[in-house]
């Protein structure tokens, strides 16, 4: 099976039009030496046969009823309405809106997405998405290099995989990386003025931070400007529903890790980058960007903008070498935030809170499971372990509950909507049984 | 067309959470937010009429021809699509205990095995999330690969003046200066130029082949050779492997590295501009510095992650685009051993029989026998009749589909590049040489015409200049 419709037949006058006899005539030109017999693979199959061996890798899987990780992917209700929506075969198969009269549909949607973007962070402008929340990061910190300023400061209380594609991303463009440590679970804002000075590009805090706890971020903020460097913000995109935006923290651009905004889990990806910024770095933002105009007769319509920024134009000077976002994710979002509506994402964070806060409060009751840093947090938090981690986690695997995530000798809990009470119970007892065995 | 924004009512919403089942907390004032976001106040019919209107005016692989060179545009089979849907792939924690994840290590491992017997490659990462950022990757390894031979004057990277804007732009990205080589004549590599790039500061070369213009490269092992006997290393461009696959090998050719589509060669979706998947594979030699998290090794009956000694490390978070691995490789099992090789050849026979029928009038650039793709010149009409490439382009949207694309290569003028893909029919062939041939005639006899294509569509010709002027980049309220 290759999903090609022409006949043998067909094949045979068609290339008689081209004026070869066989199909083989068409690759004269690959030296002979370099052509291969045939490929060592299995033969192909029926879409029925492909469909049993898919499932059966699929039932290799384990889908827990009851989640309590996160760590930098999300588990939160997804509104039926997101995945008919993106479902609809003319979003999923069409390419990036080059032919702008016939790609309204798309380019309207991205623009819709920048406006619900920059809503969420308070920010001006934002652009199309990228990758993923890391590489946002990563591509962020270029943004901010200026010509004496190469260093890049980043909380050792950032996502370890945002610090490890941070410093790959500069281990290329040359920048130098730094990181700020931690202080009871928080970015050690003493410790970053001794490190701040005229060679620093930028200052990277994560809100909530990687142990779900809330940064002072304005604090930090105006430290990084005071300096001249610049502030960016990593933030979960459900917190900053409640939470102070970036703008009012002073942010010069926001970043983060689009998922929670209705993408499954998915092992990992296809996620959502979003970014954001100020008016002012505009011109400095990578990927691509839809600006609204109008057409001959004076008819609102939307066109991707400002690529004088981008690699097809400016070759080796481009801002970045990205040429893509992540469209159908950015539509996920968008579909999502739409279903929601404000009222719907302000609860859906603020049940984050409160139902990560009843269960630090049951669990922490237990003895061996104090929480390790006092202070706030949102939907996230670290406990220590009377034992090791991974046996707390395996007996609580054979309840069919995916525990919080292993981090420096203790367990990061986290707790969102799709976690009810009687769940959080649950766990609480679960975990009791551990503590009494362990002890 | 109606703006999300514009069609919210103060008061409405859709019913999607229960009430909270716990007691109530409040954030400390001084980080809560001052205002709720301006989210729209949509029921759920509102939102299924905008989407459904905003369909209306997309153009997808299902509405018809989309002939886009160098984007390989083929029809994605439903099947890849329902797998990616299944629980046991969507519903996974990236972070869950391995002994959890097998069936998805198992994907990984899988489609793995066969890119590499397909390209010739001996491992390979699926972390990077596109092309580009496949690129960027390969270039991170070869400066790692110098580094860790204490080259750390090996600081250039050759490239053709017909590669893809990315290619110089990753290169730059990794810290590389760009050396520029012109084409030779044929649109391929001059081998003299090349000669004189090469030296004791050649970090490598980026290439694809066949190339832009839709020409395979015949002096491709000398090429290779001139580059590895300067000490540099060769890097394969994935974007236009499916004229070649189960023909001929990258890592035959002479590439150490190379990156690959999943989103073109491999059917999946584009989804109107992401997400892709960009895996890098690469000679056994480079494998120690392939990212973190990278391919799944099989020990003692169970998969693990390998983690590379001398790794450039992530360039993202986890593991990819899993799920576009998963429809990557229900294809690739789809297409088997005899699949992928058909793949290839009705994709260039395809482009020769389209190639052919289109040069009773067009100029072809190169025109011989092609590979997947061909570039029609508009030079010469622009010259006699002040019809552009982008007037033709604009005239095809009027006939309801989707045009080449526009002005790439650089290295021909007034370009569109033509790539139709092994799954479009003959008769949508001889249908679209039909139109185009008429278009041709119709930019002769009246030029104006064109000049003010398109006129059928839901919009013009837009105000591109204005929008770039100033940029209003959000809905205002």
């Amino acid at each position: 099976m290759s999903y090609i419709p022409s006949s043998l037949k067909e094949r045979q006058e068609m290339l008689q039009t081209v004026g070869v006899s066989a199909m083989d005539d068409l690759f004269a030109v690959v030296p002979s030496a370099l052509r291969i017999k045939k490929l060592k693979l299995p033969s192909g199959k029926s879409e029925l046969e492909v469909s049993q061996m898919m499932h059966k890798m699929a039932g290799k899987n384990r889908v827990f009823s009851a989640i309590f990780r996160g760590a930098g992917a999300y588990h939160h209700y997804i509104p039926a309405i997101v995945n008919s929506v993106i479902a609809k075969e003319s979003f999923l198969t069409a390419y990036t809106p080059y032919q702008a009269e016939i790609s309204q549909g798309i380019l309207q949607s991205i623009f819709e997405y920048q406006t619900m973007i920059c809503e969420l962070t308070g920010m001006d402008v934002s652009n199309a998405s990228i990758y993923d929340g890391a590489s946002a990061a990563a591509e962020a910190m270029t943004m901010c290099r200026e010509r004496k300023r190469d260093k890049v400061l980043i909380s050792a209380a950032v996502l370890p995989m945002t610090i490890q594609t941070v410093q790959t991303y500069c281990n290329g463009n040359g920048m130098t990386v730094e990181l700020i440590p931690q202080k009871n679970g928080v970015t050690d804002l003493e410790a970053l003025e001794l490190l701040l000075n005229d060679r620093s590009a930028c200052v990277y805090l994560q809100q909530p931070n990687y142990f779900g706890m809330l940064e002072a971020a304005e604090a930090i903020g105006e430290a990084a400007h005071r300096a001249g460097a610049k502030f960016v913000m990593g933030v979960n995109p459900i917190a900053a529903a409640i939470l102070k935006t970036p703008r009012d923290c002073g942010a010069d651009i926001a970043v983060g890790e689009g998922q929670p905004l209705g993408m499954p889990l998915s092992f990992g990806g296809p996620y959502l980058g979003f970014m954001a910024a100020t008016t002012a770095m505009i011109r400095r933002l990578p990927g691509r960007i839809v600006g609204e105009t109008v057409d001959v007769e004076g008819k609102r319509a939307f066109v991707l903008t400002l690529q004088a920024r981008e690699q097809h134009i400016r070759r080796e000077k481009a801002s970045s070498n990205v040429c893509s976002n992540q469209a159908l994710c950015a539509l996920t979002a968008s579909v999502y935030c739409s279903a929601m509506g404000p009222s719907g994402l302000q609860e859906a964070a603020q049940q984050c809170h409160a139902k990560a806060h009843y269960a630090a409060q049951q669990i922490s009751a237990i003895p061996g499971f104090a929480l390790r840093y006092q202070g706030e947090f949102f939907h996230e938090f670290l406990t220590e372990t009377p034992c090791c981690a991974d046996a707390v986690l395996a007996k609580l695997a054979e309840k069919d509950i995916l525990g919080g995530y292993p981090v420096s000798g203790g367990i990061l809990w986290c707790v969102t909507e799709m976690n009810s009470k009687a769940q959080i119970d649950a766990l609480t007892s679960a975990l009791k049984e551990v503590s009494d065995t362990c002890n | 067309m109606q703006l999300i924004f514009e069609r919210s009512r103060e008061g409405r919403s859709c019913s999607i959470l229960p009430a909270c089942d716990v007691a109530k907390t409040v954030l400390p004032e001084t980080m809560r937010r001052a205002n709720a976001p301006r989210l729209p106040m949509v029921s759920e019919i509102d939102l299924s009429r905008h989407y459904t209107e905003l369909e209306k005016h997309v153009y997808g692989v299902n509405d018809g021809f989309y002939p886009l060179g160098s984007c390989t545009m083929k029809y994605n089979p439903q099947i890849d699509e329902e797998m990616a849907h299944l629980p046991g792939f969507s519903g996974v924690h990236p972070l869950q205990p391995i002994d959890t994840v097998q069936g998805s290590l198992e994907v990984l491992a899988t489609a793995r095995n066969i890119l590499c017997e397909i390209t010739g490659m001996d491992d390979m990462t699926f972390q990077p999330a596109a092309g580009a950022h496949g690129e960027l990757t390969s270039m991170l390894m070869i400066k790692a690969y110098h580094h860790s031979k204490g080259n750390t004057k090996r600081d250039k990277i050759i490239v053709p003046d017909a590669a893809h804007g990315t290619n110089p732009a990753s290169a730059a990205m990794a810290g590389f200066t760009v050396i520029n080589i012109a084409s030779n004549k044929k649109g391929c590599v001059d081998l003299d130029l090349l000669r004189k790039a090469v030296g004791p500061d050649t970090a490598g070369l980026m290439l694809t082949n066949p190339n832009t213009v839709g020409i395979f490269d015949e002096n491709i092992l000398e090429i290779t050779r001139i580059v590895h006997e300067a000490g540099g290393l060769n890097y394969y461009d994935g974007a236009n492997l499916n004229a070649i696959m189960g023909i001929v090998r990258p890592g035959d050719m002479g590439f150490d590295v190379i990156h690959l589509n999943l989103h073109k060669s491999f059917a999946t979706p584009h989804g109107g501009g992401g997400p892709g998947s960009g895996p890098v594979g690469c000679k056994a030699f480079l494998a120690p510095f392939l990212p973190l998290y990278t391919s799944s090794v099989m020990s003692e009956g169970t998969y693990r992650f390998n983690q590379p000694e001398q790794s450039i490390g992530s360039v993202k978070a986890f593991y990819g685009n899993f799920l576009v691995v998963v429809k990557a490789l229900t294809y690739l099992l789809t297409l088997g051993a005899e699949g992928v090789p058909e793949v290839a050849r009705n994709a260039v026979l395809n482009a020769n029989y389209l190639r052919v029928l289109l040069s009773k009038k067009y100029d072809i650039a190169f025109n011989d026998i092609c590979m997947h793709e061909f570039v029609i010149s508009l030079a010469r009409m622009h010259q006699e009749n002040g019809v552009s490439a982008m007037d033709i382009a604009k005239a095809i949207l009027d006939n309801g589909m989707h045009p080449p694309t526009m002005y790439f290569p650089m290295i021909v003028e007034e370009a569109l590049m033509v790539e139709p893909t092994e799954t479009e029919s003959k008769e949508t062939l001889d249908k679209v040489a039909e139109i185009y041939l008429a278009i041709y005639d119709q930019a002769i006899a009246n030029p104006q015409s064109l000049h003010d294509a398109p006129v059928t569509t839901f919009v013009r010709r837009l105000d591109e200049v204005g929008a770039a002027r100033n940029p209003r980049v959000r809905y205002q309220f």
